[in-house]
């Protein structure tokens, strides 16, 4: 069922295996009957780890979503919270124990916090007084779930604003657990590189925890040997830009939730032949995005301009295999053509929803409006006028184009530029209150408070510096065959992912001055290896490396890393992590502020 | 060598020895007469209840505690009322139980633990006897009353008391009874007279052992073995019956040809037993009754005349404690008998004879080792050896087995050495403990029984910790489970050392301690502030690595200030949280924020907390720092949560003084725009009932637009300065909206276009009115031409743009727009395209 997660280099299915047993000790831990109700974020990240089914093993009959009043009546023994540790969760609940009707058979309540459990939410539900009501009070920790076979993520939406707007470090705190457990479960990683305030932190974490359970070091054989935490703000260019690959682009359109899509369904009409397709479904379509689909795993990482030319391929190749049912003469041959069938049909079907989906997305990117938003980030990319006030953005606000959209440009224009002008800064921040509203003047701080957008306090400029010095810009990029990570950007090569890179060969040491550019220290740890557990490398096998990015990380700076380990010399394999993937939208989103009575 | 067997008796077809352990360390003047003595198994302590010489109220029995070996441990006098019975728990703990039913629990060192008692009723009645016993659940007492009533307590650590039935027919104590624990229960078994009873927790029941006839008498004496399995009854006419405890088969029955009841009895076995035994003891005469019907007889020269003494019930065999030495009483083990029989042609034995040939260096060593060999015994032989010495108490015979076994190893290829190593080893630690200043004296088996973890905590106990170190760390056991569990003993203990300051005690610590893994300095710290010792405490956590487990404790101590430090410390925010919330309820609230404001981390999680849940304490909290800004933004967003516009102006009002504290123009600046745009909506909708309230200045515009309002919608452009390339967005598009055509002829006559023609195209295009757009193609600038005539899909008039601009671009955009039917358009466009690649 999980399959694809241990095709991998290292197999991630061990990871979702401990998490899987750990539910399910929880879970009989309850004896009899359960219903399960649910803090809705986490239903989510919950479908990576356990399918509904294996809570039904466990005898959970019932599911709710957590909401204030009356808890649903059930016909269980058990009630079991899943939340989150935040207080104002406590107070529903605690509103739903309290409103349980006492006269009925009493049913008992358990509390599992995710990930962690709270002395401050513990005590608020005794200030409520039902913290006695509860049988059970425990925690599932649930740091990194493993998304695909090279990726692992921790949902945790908020980490950007909480680090670098509230300096809230809870979610490093988390990452720094996480890390921990994939240490217990992977083996000591021998060296951990970073750059970065929060890089910093976790590290420290990292180092005292380790001290703290020192003597009870695992033995395993290491299986990353290298460990590289980046934060998000060395990087805020890149998330800003759209981006580029197939999977990239089904993000920034239609929004990819916990491997999940919905599409828009008249493209996946079933047309049957003689029938009018005019009961059109109105369900959106989802659909489930992973390397255990065959083809996406193929398609999902190339620049959008080579999906359809992989398609055609693919066609080809699945209509021939078809055609070769004329050629079958013998019985052992229908027999064997016979038995591939199932997984011809399921390719078929697949390459069917591709098809559609590189339609519909084809649609938009053929589209004018996109062609120019591409323009003109580009010419931003490049360094071309980041200095004045751009007609485009200027049209695009009198338009009243979508505000994310304004922000993502104006934005990229101040990174570009290391700031804007205080006048041209002015400027765009006027046009967007005077169009949007005034309360966006909350949602302009918190960017200017990040460092997306900021006025120029030096009149250097060091982004030109940065990016002639890392070729962040390739002129020919080549979307086909690529042979450079520009490729995910049409030409601009991830900043993130060139640090990435130029750590692995020839190090940082080759980039001193860029790196002093970038905000907060980079530095280098290294953890002993218990005696015994040095690797001895074989020739030419390649070394693993866990990239880490605090605060998220996009689609296509994965599909950057991906193409890197799969460079026949780059002699090095990624494995990627983050507290959230993220897009622009997505991004700028969780860094909006909405004025209580604003909210829809 | 050959004496091995001097202190050998046949039973049977075994053999039994007794083997001396100990010349007693203690010097008791008066034996142990007039005694209570309890020993514990397991090599176990050795209290004594001592009656005072003269009998007198004001003289104090003394109780005295003394290690196995007989070193004295502690000694006081007894000041709680007469005892009935002493015992010792699993854990070292010693009970005594007195005739008011109370029990006293004291540790090993004589200090007074808790009580408990076996019933309020029992202060009346008094208690007859009592009896501890050990049991799967864990140390239980047993007692019977003057009122011939028992009562059971089966783990005193989880007192249940249990008062079984009635005995009929009983007046005051049995005449002989013993605790049985059988199939998870726990029952009585007991005797009046030739009748023998089963008392359980609901009935007593009237019992015949198999084969016990009536005419051997009463039952004056019984015992059960150390496994509850077997029983043995003796009578008063000196038969001895003994079989299964659960009264199904007989073993035997022996007449014993003496009549005087025994002062103990007790079943000698041991585990794989061929011949067990009960031991019988009277004055002068120790015996041992096989179940074979033999018996042997320990006559009074080889036993002290006059002394008493008490016998230990072990799992292989008996202790025999008397005033100057203690002894082992056993049956020789298989393999002990196999190597040292007279005349064994065992292959074990053949080895050690081999071996001592070849240390005289005498060519008869090949014979033995050849005799061997073809029998192919050697592995063997090398295995009987190892095991042997495993089963010997004294060194030089273990060390000459171990040696024979050694070099048989030598003639043998894949020979696991594994057994060899661990006896050794294990040998070696038992020679340790057995040691008179140690004093357990630990047969192998017991040991195996009881399991190294158990015999390191008994040292532990003992505080023994250098010995208990040592042996981990010749045993390479994971510090886990080994050194630091000794270290964290010992540093507890060492914290309540009153006589030692407190800088010492942390010094020694940590210099022993150091950051041994496992060892929770917290830990060492609670135990210290249990005692008392705040000030130790802290400096210990100084040394605690987990930041966050010094926080509970540190807060339990009131140093809050301290504790929000190390809460910071460990990353934990939760835990931040947690003793934010504590001094928040313990300070006031200056004190709190400034607290806060020396942590900063904790502050802004702090404020977090306010935003969800106080909003007036974020406030002050921003006040206090004057952080002037964010004191802006606050009223910026509580603005919005209000319903009345004047409420609402008053507090946009407060963030613009904030701002411009901050010396933030701009904001300050924006928010007055936003003021004065409210209140000119609030006019609007009062007098027109525009329904402008909320909206943004552009969609403020906008609906004045479309309501005709050109006048006011002008008012603003000037007022607010919105540019003009915005506002002839906005009029083109609310034009065209409307459809008022020759409005925006006239509007785009005005002057010239900020935002060029394209846009009016563009717009033209989207109301789908091409005859409109149409009109400003022309006016479009030349760069913008080719798309301005795409955009009303004039190809001709594109390409003559296009080829006049001589642009490869445009033409090539033009192409991809060209259908079939445009013949003539493409060639000429591919002709203009070759000629402006020539150039």
């Amino acid at each position: 069922m999980a399959a694809h997660l241990s095709y991998g280099r290292v197999n991630l299915n061990i990871l979702r295996e401990a998490a899987r047993k750990e539910l399910r000790e929880f879970l009989d831990k309850c004896a009899g009957s359960k219903a399960i109700v649910w803090d809705e974020y986490l239903t989510g990240p919950f479908g990576l780890i356990a399918q509904y089914s294996l809570l039904k093993e466990h005898e959970v009959e019932k599911m709710f979503t957590l909401k204030s009043g009356r808890l649903p009546s059930a016909d269980v023994k058990n009630i079991i919270f899943f939340v989150r540790p935040r207080l104002e969760l406590m107070d529903i609940i605690a509103e739903n124990v309290c409103s349980e009707d006492k006269q009925h058979s009493p049913r008992d309540f358990h509390i599992l916090f995710v990930p962690r459990r709270s002395m401050l939410c513990e005590q608020r539900l005794k200030e409520q007084g039902v913290l006695g009501s509860f049988i059970n009070i425990d925690e599932y920790i649930l740091d990194l779930i493993p998304y695909d076979g090279d990726l692992l993520s921790m949902e945790y939406e908020s980490a950007f604003r909480e680090c670098y707007l509230e300096n809230d470090q809870t979610s490093l705190y988390h990452t720094a657990k996480g890390l921990m457990t994939l240490q217990a479960l992977y083996g000591t990683i021998p060296q951990i590189y970073g750059k970065g305030e929060c890089a910093r932190h976790v590290a420290n974490m990292m180092l005292r925890m380790k001290r703290e359970f020192a003597g009870s070091q695992n033995q395993i054989l290491p299986v990353f040997d290298t460990l590289l935490l980046l934060d998000r703000n060395v990087d805020l260019l890149t998330p800003v830009a759209t981006q580029l690959t197939y999977e990239g682009l089904i993000d920034e359109i239609y929004g990819i939730n916990n491997g999940y899509v919905k599409l828009p369904p008249e493209k996946f009409a079933q047309k049957k032949q003689g029938e009018a397709s005019k009961d059109l479904p109105t369900e959106p379509k989802k659909l489930q995005l992973n390397s255990a689909e065959e083809l996406y795993a193929e398609i999902r990482d190339k620049n959008f301009n080579a999906v359809g030319a992989a398609l055609s391929k693919k066609a080809k190749i699945i209509s021939a295999a078809f055609e070769e049912r004329h050629n079958a003469k013998t019985v052992g041959e229908i027999k064997q053509f016979v038995s591939q069938l199932p997984h011809m049909q399921a390719a078929r079907s697949s390459l069917a929803n591709h098809t559609s989906v590189a339609e519909l997305i084809k649609d938009i990117t053929t589209s004018e409006a996109f062609f120019d938003n591409l323009t003109v980030e580009q010419e931003f990319m490049t360094g071309v006028d980041t200095d004045k006030v751009n007609t485009y953005i200027e049209d695009s606000i009198a338009q009243k184009d979508p505000l994310i959209k304004i922000l993502r440009l104006v934005c990229m224009q101040s990174v570009c530029n290391n700031g804007l002008k205080q006048k041209v800064f002015d400027y765009y921040k006027r046009e967007i209150l005077q169009t949007y509203g005034y309360e966006h003047i909350l949602t302009l701080n918190n960017l200017e408070k990040s460092g997306l957008l900021k006025p120029q306090t030096s009149s250097r400029n060091n982004y030109p510096t940065i990016r002639k010095t890392l070729k962040l810009w390739m002129e020919d990029a080549n979307e086909q065959n690529p042979n450079d990570i520009s490729y995910v950007y049409s030409g601009y090569a991830p900043l993130s992912i060139r640090l990435t890179q130029v750590l692995a060969r020839p190090g940082w040491r080759s980039i001193e001055e860029v790196l002093k550019m970038l905000p907060g220290p980079h530095f280098e740890e290294r953890q002993q290896l218990p005696a015994g557990l040095h690797k001895k490398r074989q020739q030419g096998e390649n070394r693993t490396t866990l990239v880490f990015f605090l605060g998220g990380v996009t689609y296509a700076e994965i599909a950057a890393l991906r193409f890197l380990s799969q460079m026949e010399d780059s002699g090095m394999e990624y494995i990627i992590a983050t507290t959230k993937l993220i897009n622009g939208t997505t991004w700028i989103k969780s860094l909006m502020d909405r004025p209580e009575s604003q909210t829809p | 060598m050959s004496f091995i067997t001097a202190n050998w008796n046949p039973l049977g077809e075994a053999f039994y020895r007794k083997t001396e352990l100990y010349e007693m360390s203690w010097n008791l003047r008066d034996g142990l007469r007039d005694s209570l003595v309890a020993a514990a198994p397991y090599g176990g302590p050795i209290a004594l209840l001592r009656e005072p010489h003269r009998r007198s109220p004001s003289s104090r029995p003394q109780l005295e505690i003394y290690s196995a070996s007989g070193v004295d441990i502690a000694s006081f006098p007894w000041k709680s009322g007469p005892v009935v019975q002493l015992g010792w728990t699993v854990s070292d703990e010693l009970l005594c139980i007195q005739e008011d039913g109370s029990v006293l629990i004291y540790d090993l060192f004589g200090s007074f633990k808790r009580h408990f008692t076996m019933g309020q009723e029992v202060v009346q009645t008094q208690v007859l006897e009592a009896k501890v016993f050990h049991s799967p659940y864990g140390t239980g007492v047993a007692i019977v009353t003057g009122s011939s009533r028992f009562t059971l307590a089966t783990n005193i650590d989880d007192l249940k008391l249990r008062r079984l039935p009635e005995v009929p027919g009983l007046q005051g104590k049995p005449s002989c009874w013993v605790v049985l624990t059988q199939d998870r229960q726990t029952k009585v078994l007991l005797s009046n007279g030739p009748e023998l009873y089963i008392l359980d927790n609901t009935s007593c029941t009237a019992v015949c052992p198999p084969g016990f006839s009536p005419q051997v008498g009463n039952i004056v004496q019984m015992a059960v073995s150390f496994s509850y399995k077997y029983l043995a009854l003796f009578t008063d006419t000196g038969h001895l019956w003994t079989g299964s405890s659960h009264l199904q088969d007989k073993l035997s029955e022996v007449d014993t040809k003496k009549t005087p009841t025994p002062k103990h009895m007790v079943w000698c076995r041991r585990p794989k037993s061929q011949q067990p035994s009960v031991v019988l003891m009277w004055d002068r005469l120790l015996l041992v009754a096989g179940v074979c019907g033999d018996t042997i007889q320990y006559p009074s020269n080889q036993f002290p005349l006059e002394d008493p003494c008490v016998l230990v019930g072990e799992l292989d065999g008996v202790r025999i404690i008397s005033s100057t030495n203690q002894e082992l009483l056993q049956e020789v083990p298989l393999v002990c008998q196999d190597m040292f029989k007279i005349a064994s042609m065992a292959p074990g034995a053949l080895l050690l004879e081999a071996h001592r040939e070849y240390e005289k260096s005498s060519q008869k060593a090949d014979e033995y080792l050849r005799e061997i060999k073809e029998q192919s015994m050697l592995g063997e032989a090398v295995r009987q050896c190892v095991e042997a010495a495993g089963h010997e108490y004294d060194p030089s015979t273990q060390k000459s087995l171990l040696r024979a076994a050694s070099f048989g190893k030598c003639f043998l290829t894949d020979f696991s050495p594994d057994q060899f190593v661990t006896t050794c080893r294990e040998l070696r630690v038992l020679n340790g403990v057995r040691e008179n200043g140690v004093g357990l004296p630990l047969t192998h088996t017991q040991f195996k029984q009881m399991t190294l973890q158990v015999l390191i905590d008994r040292l532990v106990y003992r505080q023994f910790y250098p010995l208990a170190i040592e042996m981990c760390r010749y045993l390479k056991i994971p510090d886990y489970q080994g050194v630091s569990r000794v270290l964290k003993h010992w540093a507890s203990c060492k914290v309540q050392q009153k006589d030692l300051s407190d800088d010492a005690i942390a010094r020694a610590v940590c210099v022993k301690v150091g950051d041994s893994p496992g060892v929770s300095y917290s830990h060492i710290a609670a135990k210290a502030y249990e005692c008392g010792r705040t000030e130790l405490a802290i400096k210990l956590l100084d040394s605690e690595a987990r930041s966050g487990e010094q926080v509970p404790l540190l807060l339990k101590m009131k140093r809050s200030q301290l504790a929000l430090s190390k809460a910071v410390e460990s990353g934990d925010t939760d835990l931040v949280y947690t003793v934010v919330s504590y001094l928040k309820n313990e300070m006031n609230r200056g004190d709190f924020f400034m607290t806060l404001r020396n942590q900063p981390v904790a502050l802004s999680l702090y404020r977090q907390f306010c935003k969800l849940q106080e909003q007036e304490t974020l406030k002050d909290l921003y006040n206090q720092d004057d952080d002037h800004q964010e004191l802006a933004n606050y009223y910026v967003t509580a603005s919005y949560r209000e319903k009345r516009l004047d409420s609402r102006l008053s507090l946009l009002q407060s963030a613009i003084d904030e701002y411009n504290k901050a010396k933030n123009e701009f904001s300050a600046k924006m928010t007055e725009d936003e003021m004065r745009l409210l209140r000119f909506q609030r006019k609007l909708d009062d007098e027109k009932g525009a329904g402008l309230l909320g909206l943004s200045l552009q969609a403020t515009m906008e609906a004045l637009l479309s309501l005709g309002l050109h006048k006011q919608t002008e008012q603003l452009y000037r007022d607010f300065r919105v540019p003009d390339k915005r506002y002839w967005w906005l009029k083109l598009m609310s034009l065209a909206e409307k459809e008022e055509w020759e409005e925006l002829e006239k509007f785009s006559k005005s002057k010239k276009s900020p935002i060029g023609y394209l846009a009016f195209v563009d717009v033209c295009m989207k109301s789908n009115n091409k005859y409109e757009a149409k009109k400003y193609v022309s006016k479009v600038t030349p760069e913008q031409k080719v798309k301005a005539h795409l955009a009303v899909s004039d190809l001709e008039g594109a390409a003559d743009a296009a080829i006049e601009r001589k642009n490869d671009a445009e033409m090539g955009a033009i192409l991809s727009r060209c259908s079939a039917s445009d013949r003539l358009l493409i060639d000429r466009l591919n002709r203009a395209r070759a000629a402006a690649a020539k150039k």
